[in-house]
């Protein structure tokens, strides 16, 4: 039993009002009809499984039903923020490449926002 | 008995005049498991309150807000886990989700309110859905109420924490209910009429340590 902040509640909610719903902050290919079958497939299937920091998405389920990211260390479990959909990650693995995502200026995130997990 | 506010979208009154008996969500569990009367050393009371007007308000907080303020005199509560009652007590208005509100009426005044609601929007982005037929509520009252939730909200009840004028979607035993608090004393949960048999089977099973009683 642990404690996940949404960031829509605005409060630490028990683990169990919640799912995981895969990998975040991936764009869906601008023009499908002009992808080839590799990247529509990669778009589709392809994850990048990493060991480490992870970005994610996850659903207050039971609970506001609002979608919304979770940054999560895959080693540790360790969620280290949680942060509204169309927001950008402050914690981020420098040693990968950075996330292609950036369509919108990212907003501030609260700083209550960054303590994502509380024991 | 079909009224429209407008061109596009055909509203109508669930509550018809024709002689159809209606019975709460929870009229066959009575029937079947019983409805023990509180007595005097009934620590939790529960108590339902069927056939109240259920509508779930969706759209922009601003809106919405205005809408209800001109139709009801009530403002949006825009606080997440907030519940707001007008001045009777017997019209609330419940934050759910950021873009999403529960307005609970006395039964038949709903389709009226709909009616104004919408006209009050206009073209506003916004939808507004009859949810009375789907719900029931669910009183509870006594001195052991927390403790009875204690045992079957996964919420921490605790006043610093649930604190009067809160309220929260969550999970209860195996099903989902809006739990809320109106008042020091009393607690109210907003249960699925599917899952009000289960709540209340649940409750009669968990409150019997405390000689739970059910007012009807
Ligand atoms: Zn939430």
């Amino acid at each position: 039993m642990f404690y996940i902040y949404c960031p829509y509640c605005g409060e630490h909610r028990e683990e169990e009002e919640f799912h995981p719903k895969g990998e975040a902050h991936i764009a869906r290919p601008a023009d499908p009809e002009s992808c080839s079958d590799e990247e529509w497939g990669d778009y589709l299937f392809f994850r990048t499984n990493p060991r480490g920091i992870h970005h994610e998405m996850w659903v207050h389920a039971v609970g506001c039903r609002k979608f919304f990211n979770i940054t999560r260390n895959t080693a540790t479990y360790a969620i280290l923020e949680t942060y509204r959909m169309g927001e950008q990650p402050s914690i981020t693995d420098d040693t990968r490449e950075p996330l292609e995502v950036a369509q919108t200026p990212t907003e501030t995130t609260p700083a209550d926002n960054l303590e994502g997990v509380r024991a | 008995m079909s009224n429209t506010v407008d061109d596009k979208i055909k509203t109508f009154d669930t509550r018809t005049d024709a002689n159809v008996p209606i019975e709460s969500p929870l009229a066959y569990t009575y029937r079947r498991s019983g409805a023990p009367a509180p007595d005097k050393n009934s620590k939790a009371v529960l108590h339902e309150r069927p056939f109240l007007g259920h509508l779930t308000l969706r759209g922009g907080a601003i809106v919405l807000d205005e809408a209800l303020r001109s139709v009801l005199d009530m403002s949006l509560p825009a606080e997440p886990q907030s519940l707001l009652f007008d001045a009777s007590g017997e019209r609330s208005v419940q934050w759910i989700s950021p873009d999403e509100w529960l307005l609970i009426v006395p039964g038949g005044e709903e389709f009226e309110l709909e009616n104004r609601l919408r006209e009050a929007l206009g073209d506003a982005h916004f939808a507004i859905t009859n949810v009375g037929g789907g719900q029931t509520v669910v009183d509870l009252e006594g001195e052991a109420a927390s403790e009875l939730l204690m045992k079957s909200v996964i919420y921490d009840v605790h006043p610093q924490h649930f604190p009067v004028g809160k309220g929260v979607t969550t999970v209860f035993a195996k099903a989902s209910v809006i739990l809320r608090r109106p008042s020091e004393t009393r607690w109210e949960l907003v249960v699925r009429r599917s899952f009000a048999d289960y709540v209340y089977r649940w409750l009669l099973d968990a409150g019997a340590e405390y000689g739970i009683g059910v007012q009807r």
